[in-house]
Formats: structure tokens, sequence, C-alpha cells
């Protein structure tokens, strides 16, 4: 009787956050009475091992059946009978503190269930604790004067890519193969990691990080661009650490690296655990939960559930595999079952470590081919739906070679890359970048079926054949009792109704995918987004200018201005010759947005003062409001009303903007240019082209926003940015709330990315649409005033 | 008036920036306007003549002397429609005026355009008005100037009406020793008291006038016996003399002759439309569909009328308006015998509110609910509960620097209810008040932020009245947006009508411009 042997005993387990560790605690604590469980678990990033507990494990939905059944009783129950102990089997000597080690020592039991499962985990990671985590664990428990029953969790794929039959045998006993020295793959993998991070840290590389971050960013300023090319040069250390990983392991004869450091840290166990007595357990591919604690119980999205999702939202037109070949799938619950049955019965006799297979190939296969019409046939009667209601139609796959379709999926990838490419250097915003947001969502597509294919395309072709002998043979000396609540045998799935009725629409229900026809009802995404921007809680609302409220930049108000004085032909040479500049002006904005303003404002030297500010209370009418954006004024006063403050932060220059907007902000921040008196012409002063400070652009916004919150004790996590451009980025970072306004293409991006508001605004249709920024003809007075002027 | 046989040709509907002939169905009325009236042979004659014998008044010199504040405001942009050509008649009468002036040595002089909470005008606008001379010579020194109702310290508070209704004018108005008002009476409604009383007034004194109430109970407002906006012009009238403002009232009458060659066969009836009428508008027509929007927009906004003075008069306000509106009434009264079950209408390319501009939804509903419904004396061409069929394009379109609040309006207000009352109750004050739009009109060219709900109490009468309103060839979302129907075609538009009054109909074509008063009988 299982439960009768493990009652009383004190069980440690590691991974117990992940989806096997989950079921098993479960399992453990419902079926097993008056036995405890200390948990191995490492501390998160911003929360205690205990806490990560209660959060993941303990609140996970296959806690349902024990809260129920306990009611108020699970609490103390749980308390009672379960110990949290930090540490980390990454970690030489697991990093225990003195109760860690206590609690270690008391444990009769170990199930080892931690691991790196990633297929593409970096090299070193999955050396760390994949390798070497059992050897730890091992060492640890020597360490604390505890002599468990170790039982590791490992896989059937340490068996790497062979044919045929896979025994239940230590991995250097299998016929054939390499047999590398774990010892040397650990030191390599770790000189590897310390290369990589020299190697990124070369100028070459460091200039390519910096003008890769430029060509996403813009002119973000300095800070900001430091910062993503660091992001950077990181992703690229981890993507050449995962390359590295999936190199050695094919180079070996193993699919990935997760296979590949499960071996050697099988071997390494081996080796290394001294009279510990020890049990491997190894499942295949473990999926949702054929019954216990509910059928089609499942945590995280793993292997195949994103494949199958993938598949049937369309996007998988094609994928590798053998038709004829096992997919060689076990439920969770019955991995569960074998290694409490492992547990209950305790080591075998002899000096080598049991071996115990749990897989569905040799007993009960399910075929690739078999497998894949069972999921079109599902999704053809139970299709998911797209953005706009409609059902999806699934692809029949025709099972070419995996090189092929991964060099059409390359291909894709790479034309769309320089479709993205070319698209990218034009100035594109609104309307306009939405084809950059489909592109770039393709492009994604594409390359998530490529990493599928490259990830998981080997497990669609594996041609070994999993023994499960050991498995048998124990699963014959359990009676009916046994049987009936720790089953394992492979034999009794029901492979229809386990892929149609158990493990579909657990995926399905996971993915949180459309499964309804017609129209979405409730709020979209962007409307309750803009509720939160339009809360009352919110008090800050900082606006960016140009192409966020009016469709025009500090060329067209510069040309109006220089234009309003000139007679009838030279207005239109003067306004044709400074549009003419644009492209080289853009290139220059696209630089540093600070050089381009100090450029243009140049041009402003010697301009007479008084003049100057009597033409800009016109641009009001014939510049700012006529290229306003409605909607945007409309939304400025909409904070207004709600009490918050509004602030413009701009480039334009003062004389623009300061009078004409003042009823619409409580403060502007923009730029401000010197005046000089020198030569005294009797024009009175004029103005000398040059700023008073830094102009408000890059990080020298954010800033801006952040002294103004400081001085007027206000929170920029309750604030509210608008911006368009890449070079507002800083600004928009800072806030708690930003809003992507008419976005180019970079920001449209990560704006996309990080889930930001945007709005896409427009000029009021039907309006004025003055072909060049030339002020209207004035004789010899500007125009009527009234006798007393506002303000 | 017409009533419509087998024989009779197709009935040409004005439909904004163009016009589509439509079949109306057989016993079908159309009422026509008058021919025009002949012009004046001397007009500056004429308006000397009115200026040195007015009615019920001294004549104007005898009113004028040195050291005087002289003040001479005249009707603005929305007058009149569509704009005249050079020299427009209040130019020729500003320059009487002036010369009569220096004559007698006034050199306090100051000029205002009334506009009430009317946009600014341009420069361009103000020359052609009062002419380049006039112009130069006042505008430079800042005493010709648009009237900015929004300046507290340029408006003088005169006092209450006996029915508590605020009167506050214009400063310099209130304050000169005379003020000399400029009219041009298009229609019935214009001139009398309300050329001061509405013209210079701000919002605090607009508003007892121009709300939902007023325009209920005004059956119709070109009726000034049946309008209460008169009547609380006339008490704000009466409070504007008794509190010893001077005014000498010259006010002048237009003919209907509103289109110049080669449209004039817009203003003519169908059937007896020339040969060259007939290729005129095979011309036009074809044109106008091979050409965008935008510059057919610029085309008939750039129209200038051929009308013409018939009449001028001058002196006391009450006395001269008398015999003003007389004038009206023989251009423009056509007599109508019965209401009919729908009222069919053709609506221009502009109205009051969109000269030199675009002509947005709301200027459609007033246009066509405020304006041409309540051009009726006696009672509406059409009975309760009928139907009114208008065609317009309507597009979804606002000029962003004249009408800002508009759009406003459009997107905030009436998203959530086209009821006058309710849309009074809950939303007037905010955007009468509001920083923005005040900085707007006061500093741009934009129409006061109330402006749009006065455009919807225009039509509370004809929505009180009406049992629906449907609109041929508009944009459908723009028409559902002001809670009418949209209709592609007049025939759809008529079966969807006769869910409403019944099948068969009786059918009334108005058919203006050019504009019509109609006594119904």
């Amino acid at each position: 009787m299982i439960a009768d042997a493990l009652a009383g005993r004190r069980l440690l387990v590691t991974g117990s956050t992940g989806f096997l560790g989950t079921a098993l605690v479960e399992r453990f604590l419902r079926s097993v009475p008056g036995s405890e469980l200390v948990l191995l678990v490492r501390a998160g990033r911003r929360s205690t091992p205990e806490r990560r507990v209660q959060r993941e494990v303990l609140r996970n939905d296959a806690f349902d059946h024990l809260r129920a059944a306990l009611g108020e009783r699970f609490d103390d129950e749980v308390a009672r009978r379960v110990t949290v102990v930090g540490g980390d089997v990454g970690t030489d000597g697991l990093s225990l503190d003195d109760g860690g080690r206590e609690a270690l020592a008391s444990c009769d039991v170990a199930v080892h269930a931690a691991a790196a499962v990633a297929f593409d985990s970096p090299l070193d990671r999955a050396v760390e604790v994949n390798l070497l985590g059992p050897t730890r664990l091992a060492q640890t428990l020597q360490s604390v004067g505890a002599g468990p029953h170790l039982i590791s969790v490992s896989t059937c794929y340490v068996a790497g890519n062979r044919r045929g039959r896979a025994a239940e045998v230590p991995v250097f006993d299998a016929p054939f193969g390499p047999r590398p020295a774990w010892r040397e793959e650990v030191d390599a993998a770790r000189r590897a990691r310390a290369d990589t991070e020299a190697e990124s840290r070369t100028p070459p590389l460091l200039a390519r990080f910096a003008k890769a971050a430029r060509a996403e960013l813009g002119a973000a300023g300095v800070p900001l661009l430091a910062d993503k090319a660091e992001r950077l040069r990181e992703t690229w250390v981890a993507d050449t650490m995962v390359e590295a990983g999936r190199a050695r392991a094919r180079a070996l004869g193993w699919p990935d690296a997760y296979a590949y450091t499960k071996a050697l840290g099988e071997q390494a166990l081996r080796e290394t655990r001294g009279d510990l007595p020890v049990t491997l357990v190894r499942p295949s591919i473990i999926e949702s939960a054929l019954a216990e604690p509910r059928p089609g119980w499942i945590r995280g999205f793993r292997m195949a559930e994103p494949v199958i999702i993938t598949y049937a939202r369309g996007l998988l037109r094609e994928f590798p595999g053998i038709p004829e070949g096992v997919v060689d799938i076990i439920p969770v619950d019955l991995v569960v079952a074998a290694v409490l049955d492992a547990a209950a019965r305790g080591p075998a006799e002899g000096a080598d470590p049991a071996i115990v297979q749990v897989a569905s190939g040799s007993a009960n296969p399910l075929h690739y081919r078999h497998l894949v019409d069972l999921v079109h046939g599902w999704f053809s009667q139970h299709p998911l739906y797209d953005a706009k209601g409609q059902p999806i139609v699934v692809p029949r796959w025709t099972f070419p070679g995996r090189g092929r379709v991964q060099h059409q999926l390359q291909r894709a990838v790479k034309v769309i890359d320089q479709a993205e490419k070319v698209l990218g250097t034009l100035p594109l915003r609104g309307g306009q970048a939405r084809w950059a947001a489909d592109l770039e969502e393709r492009r994604a597509d594409a390359a998530r079926a490529l990493e599928y294919v490259e990830l998981y395309g080997a497990y669609a072709e594996t041609e070994a054949v999993f023994a499960v002998d050991q498995l048998m043979a124990r699963w014959s000396t359990l009676d009916a009792v046994d049987r009936s609540r720790f089953g394992y045998d492979p034999r009794v799935i029901d492979w229809d109704h386990y892929v149609t009725q158990v493990h579909l629409p657990s995926v399905v229900e996971h993915a949180r995918v459309r499964v309804t026809a017609g129209g979405r009802s409730g709020p979209s995404r962007t409307e309750r987004l803009r509720a939160r921007v339009l809360s009352p809680e919110r008090h800050l609302a900082a606006f960016d200018l140009e192409n966020t409220l009016v469709a025009s930049n500090v060329v067209d108000s510069y040309s109006w201005l220089a234009t309003r004085r000139l007679a009838g032909a030279d207005r239109v040479r003067f306004a044709l010759r400074t549009l003419a500049e644009g492209p080289s002006l853009l290139a220059l904005d696209r630089k540093d947005r600070g050089d381009f303003l100090r450029h243009f404002y140049r041009k402003f030297e010697g301009a007479p003062v008084a003049q100057l500010e009597e033409d800009a209370t016109q641009l009001l009418s014939y510049l700012l409001v006529t290229k306003s954006f409605p909607a945007g004024i409309r939304r400025v006063r909409q904070h207004r009303r709600l009490g918050h403050r509004t602030v413009l932060i701009t480039g334009a220059l003062d004389l623009v903007v300061e009078r004409n907007l003042a009823p619409l902000f409580d403060d502007i921040v923009c730029a401000r240019m010197g005046t000089r008196t020198e030569p005294d012409d009797g024009r009175g002063p004029s103005w000398n082209g040059e700023l008073r400070d830094a102009p408000p652009t890059g990080e020298a916004r954010a800033q801006a926003m952040a002294d103004y919150a400081d001085a007027e004790g206000l929170r920029l996590e309750e604030a509210v940015a608008y911006a368009d451009s890449a070079s507002d980025l800083p600004m928009l970072e800072a806030v708690g709330f930003p809003v992507a306004v008419n976005p180019e293409i970079r920001l449209a991006a990560i704006a996309r990315k990080r889930g930001w508001l945007v709005e896409q605004w427009s000029k009021a249709p039907g309006g004025p649409r003055p072909l060049l920024p030339i002020g209207p003809p004035t004789r010899r007075t500007s125009f009527p005033t009234r006798p007393n002027p506002v303000r | 008036m017409l009533e419509v046989d087998r024989s009779t040709p197709p009935t040409l509907f004005m439909h904004g920036n163009g016009f589509r002939l439509e079949e109306l169905p057989v016993g079908s009325r159309v009422v026509y306007g008058p021919e025009p009236l002949p012009v004046l042979r001397d007009i500056d004659g004429a308006i000397r003549h009115a200026l040195l014998h007015p009615v019920d008044s001294d004549p104007l010199p005898a009113l004028l002397r040195p050291g005087m504040r002289l003040t001479i405001a005249f009707d603005d942009i929305s007058l009149p429609l569509p704009p005249m050509r050079r020299p427009d008649v209040r130019q020729r009468v500003i320059e009487a005026v002036l010369d009569l002036a220096a004559e007698a040595g006034v050199d306090d002089v100051h000029l205002i355009a009334a506009l009430a909470l009317h946009r600014r005008m341009t420069e361009a606008e103000l020359r052609h008005a009062v002419g380049d001379r006039v112009y130069d010579a006042f505008a430079p020194r800042g005493l010709l100037y648009n009237f900015d109702a929004e300046d507290p310290d340029a408006l003088a508070f005169l006092g209450e009406t006996d029915q508590g209704e605020e009167v506050e004018i214009s400063k310099r108005a209130a304050e000169s020793d005379l003020l000399v008002y400029v009219n041009i009476n298009l229609v019935a409604m214009d001139g009398g008291h309300k050329s001061t009383a509405t013209g210079l007034a701000s919002y605090r004194s607009l508003r007892h006038h121009h709300n939902v109430r007023t325009m209920q109970h005004s059956r119709s407002f070109m009726d000034q016996h049946r309008s209460e906006l008169h009547s609380s012009n006339w008490r704000m009238g009466d409070v504007i003399r008794r509190s010893g403002v001077k005014i000498f009232q010259i006010e002048t009458t237009l003919n209907n002759d509103t289109f110049p060659k080669p449209f004039d066969f817009l203003q003519k009836r169908e059937w007896e439309w020339s040969r060259r009428d007939r290729s005129a508008y095979l011309a036009s027509s074809k044109a106008l569909a091979r050409t965008p929007d935008r510059l057919r927009r610029a085309v008939f906004q750039s129209v200038l009328a051929p009308h013409n003075l018939t009449g001028v008069n001058a002196g006391e306000v009450e006395a001269v308006h008398t015999l003003t509106t007389a004038k009206v009434m023989e251009q423009q009264l056509v007599h109508v015998e019965g209401q009919a079950d729908v009222l069919t209408m053709g609506l221009p390319y502009i109205s009051p509110y969109n000269v030199n501009s675009v002509m947005n939804p709301i200027l459609v509903m007033c246009l066509g609910l405020g304006y041409f419904f309540n051009l009726y004396r006696g009672r509406p061409l059409v009975r309760e509960g009928g139907v009114l069929i208008m065609s317009h394009p309507t597009p979804w379109e606002f000029h962003p620097v004249h009408h800002p609040s508009y759009i406003d309006f459009f997107e905030e207000v009436l998203a959530e209810t086209t009821d006058p009352l309710e849309i009074e109750k809950t939303y007037e004050q905010s955007f009468a008040e509001d920083e923005w739009y005040r900085h707007l009109y006061r500093t741009s060219y934009a129409y006061h932020g109330v402006h749009p709900f006065y455009m919807w109490y225009w039509g509370a009468h004809a929505l009180q009245h009406l049992g629906g309103v449907i609109v041929v060839g508009g944009d459908a979302r723009a028409v559902r947006r002001l809670g009418f129907k949209p209709a592609t075609t007049l025939r759809d538009a008529l079966e969807m009508a006769s869910d409403v009054v019944g099948p068969h109909p009786s059918l009334t074509h108005f058919h203006s411009p050019p504009l019509m008063l109609t006594e119904v009988t």
C-alpha cells in the first residue's frame, strides 16, 4: 500500500513551483495523510520562498479539490505539514541557512524535480541547474548527515537522437555514442560564459549595439540609448549562450541543451552520490493530467501547447515530423504516481541506481500522424476566431522535412526584415505606421514559427522507443487499491479521448484565445487604457506639441513667420527653399533633436522682436489651430476638467506657444531665445538666434518633467504624457501612463510592445490645407487689432 | 407655385456644393420665390436722400457736431448671402455717413463690426465690406475693429427689461453721442432693435432670447409679430433707448437676384429654362462631378451675388424697420394654401455662418430646420407631425479655426443627446464660459463657444413640430449623429416618410434660393 508506506514520512521536494512539482505536492498532501513535506524553493527577485510557495504553488487551481475538502482547515493543515526552506540547487551548498540544513537532515525521501526545463536555456544555466543540481543536492544531503532515498527526475530524452529501443539503463551504458567527461563540460560552459561576456564588451560589438539602439529608438538622448545598448548587449550574451548550448548538445548527439545537461547530470550523480540510495525517474514529454487533480489540469505554457495554439491560429502552415513516428506524451498524474510509487518502494538493491522510464511510446504508442489528425479535426470543429470574429481555418500539414520548413521560414523572416528596414527609413506616422505594425506582427509570427520548428522539430522526428520494462514490472506488483489510486499504467490512455476531450480543451482554455464568433462585447483594450488615463486619480498630463497636438513643426512656423512680410513671389520662393532643405533637416533631427533645433533657431538671428511677437499672434489662427488635432485639444481640456494639471513640454519657441496656447496649459516649458539691442538701428531689440537654455528634448524633457513634478509635489507614477516620436521616449518612460500619439514607426513598435495607449488623432476633416507654410499677405498694418489687446 | 404633372420637368434641388434634379411625385407642389424687384437706379443718391430725409428723426447732419463721439456699427460677414459684389452696400452707406461726419467736423469716429458671438472678420473680409478707403483710413489707427463680446472693459451694462432680461452692449456704442447702425435686411428676422440689442451684445444679454424656450415660442422668428425672439429684442431696445443711447438706424433691402451668370439658372423655374440654361446646367453639373469637393467649395464660396439695393431707409429704429419689413415682404412673400404632409428642400452650400468657411453638419441642421423651416408666416409649410426631407451631402467636415467649439459640440454633446432642452441644461454653460473658446473667439477667428448651441436652438421649433427629418445623399454617420435619418435617393426618403405620415402623402417643395417667405393659409 503506497499511502501506508509513506504515512508519517517527511518528503523533500525541489522544483515544487514547476509543473510536475506542483502536482506532486498536491497529490502527496491529498493522498498521503499524516505525512510531511519540506519544499526547497529559491527566493524570487522580489519575494521570499514562503511567499512563492503561497502564490505559485498553493494558490494554483490544482489545490481546488483539497481546499474544498478541507474547507477552513486548509491553511492549518498546510502550515502543519509543509515546511518551506530557502535554497538554490544552482549554487554549491544550495545556499542553505542552518534551519534549512536541519530541515533537510530530517527528510526520509528527497524528490529532485527542479530543472531548467526550457529547451533553449543558456548553456551555463542549464549546466548549473540540470547537470550539477542533482550532484549538489546529493552532496548537501550527505554533508548534513542525512541519507534519504533520492529520487531524481530526469528525462527519457537523455537517450539522445537514437533510433529504436532506448532501454532503462545508465546513459553511458547504452551502446554507441560519445561519453563526454562532465567535469570538463562544466568548466567549458563556465568559460564560454566568461568569454562571451568579454567578447560582448569589445569595441566592434559595442559599436554594433549602439547602432542598433539608435536604429530602434532614434534620437532618444544619450542615457536612454546607452541603456538600450546595454540591454542589447545582455540579450546578445544570452542568445550566444543559448546557441552555444544547442550547438554543444547537437555536436554530442542530443537534441538540445536540456537533454544534454540532464544526461550528464545523471552521470555526475552516479559518480558523486557516494552511498546515497538513488532512483532515477525518466518521464517523456509531460502533458496535462489524465485524471488527477482533475482531467486536463496543466500549469504553464509548455512545449506542445504554444505549437498547438500557433497552429490553431493558422500561423503554422507546415511543421516537420515523421508521420509514422511516435510522439511520446505522458500525462502528469501518471508521472506523479510513478514517483510516489518509487518513494514508497524505497531504493533498489545493488550498486547502480534503479532507473524507471515513464513513457507511453512502447506500451501504447501515439503516432504523429494520428495526433496531427486529431488536432486538425478538433480545431476544424472548434475553431479559434480572429480579431474580426471570423473562424480561423487550420491548415493541413504535408510533413515535409525539417530542413525545408526551416528554410522557408528563414527566408520569410529575412524578407520581412528587409521590408521593415526600408519602412523604418521613411518618415511615416499615424495610419501609415500601421503598415509597419502589420509587418512587425507577421515577422513575429514567422519568427515564432521558426523558433518552434527549430526547438521542437526534433521531438516530432524522434525515432527512439522508450522501454518501460521497469515501470511495468513495478505496476504488476501493485494491489487493486493502489492501482486505482496511483495509476501509472500508460496502457490505460485512450489517445482519442485524451487529446480531444482532455488536453485540447484545457490548452485552449489556458491560452485565453477567442473561441466565440462575432464582434467583441464590452470596452476594447484602447477604451480601457483611455479610461485609466482619464481617471480622476491622475493629476498631471504633459503634452508634446508638434505632431502630438498640431500637425506642424518648427520648420513650418519659421517659414510662416519669415514669409509674413515678404512680397508675393518671394514668399513662395522662400517657403520652397526652406522645404527643399527638408531631407537634410530630417536627417539632423533624427540624429539629435537638440542640434536640429539649435541649427534652426539660428535662422532667427537679427529678426526684430516686436515684429515677430506681433506676427506670432497670427500664427495661432493660420498655423496652430488650422493644423491642430481637435481630438488632441479636446483631450487637453478633458484633463483640465478632471482637475489634472496640464503642461506643454515642447522644443518650439516661447513666442510661438506661450501666449497663443496659454489657456490650455497650467505651465509651458519651451525653448527660449535670447535677444540683443545692438546695433541700435531704431527697430528695437532683435533676436540673437541662440537658445538661453538647453532645449527641452530627449532626456532633458524627462528631466523637465521630473523637476516640474518635484516642485509641484506631484508623482510621476500618476502622470500622463503624450508624445509622438521616439525622441520623446525618456518623457514617456518617466511617467506612469504614457500615450503615443500618431506614433512614427519606431515609437509605434515600442508602444505596442509595452501595451501603451496609442491615439490616432487627425486634423479637422474639411479644414483648410495650405500647400505652403506661408502667412496671408499683409499690407500696411498686420491686422485690425482691438484698442485693448488681450492679455 | 406649381403643381407637378406628367409634363413637368425634373425639379432642381440644391445639394451643398452642387445640385441634383429630382422627379417629384405627380401632384406635388413646388413653391418658387417671386421675381427680383428692380434695383434702385441711383443708389448713392437714394442713400444720401435717406440720410437727409429720415423717418421720425432729424436729418443726420443735424445730429452731427464737432467734438462728438460717433460710432458706426455695421452688420458682419453673415450678411448678405451670398456676399455681394463690390462695392458692398455697407461701404456705400458708411462712406456717405463719413462724408457727412467730415462735413460736420466730427473727428472721434469708431467703426465696429457688429458680430455679437460670430467670428471676427479678417482683414480681407473687412476690406470687402467697408472698402479699402475706409479700411486704410481707420484700421491702422485702431478705429475700425471687430466687436469683442468677451472684453469686460469694452461692455456697458444698461439695465434690465421688465422681464428681467439683462442688457449689456458695446461700451463705445453705449457711450457715444450717436450710434449709426448700418444694416442689411436680407430676411424678415434681421434689423430693427435686433441690430443693436443682438449685434453689439454680450453672452450675458443674448442668452435671454437665444434659448430653447424663446425659439419654441417664435412661430416663426421670421414673423416679428409672433416671434418671442423679437419681443425680447424690442424690450431690450426699449432699455437701450431709455438709457439714453441715441441710435440712427439705416436699413437697406436687397432684391433676390442671387446667382450671377452662368449660374442664374439655379434661381429660375425649370420649365422656363432656356436652351442656354439647360446647357449651363449640363456643363456645370458635369464639371462639378469631376471636381474634388474642396475645389467645388472654393468655386461656390467665391460666388458674389448680383443682388442690389431695392430700398434704403434711415431714422428712428422702429419706424425705419416698419418700412424695411414691408419692402422685404414685397420681395419675398409667397402665398401658399394649406400644409403638406411632407416638405422637401434642397440645401445650398451657404448659410450665414460658413461664409469663406465649411458647412458643417450642425450648420446643415440650422439652415434646414432653423432658417428654411421658419421662413413662414401663419403656419409652417408642413403639418405638425409631418416629415421634412432635406437634400445635402452633410459631410463630416469642420473648419478648425472658425468652428472649434462646433467640433466638440458634435463629438461630445450630440453623441450623448440631440434634445435641445437637455443640451441647454447640461452643456451650454460650460461651453459658453470655456476659457479656450473665449481665447479663440477673441484672438483667432472662432465663433464663440456657445454658438453651436444657438444653431441647435434655432431648429428647436422645427424639432418639436416635425414627425421626422430625412437627409437625402448625406454622410450617413453624420446624419445619424444629428438625430436624423439618412436616405440615398429622394424615392427612398419618400418611402421612409410614408412610414410616418401614411401612404400617398401630400408634398410641398420649397424651391430656394432665392429666399422667400411663405404665407400659409
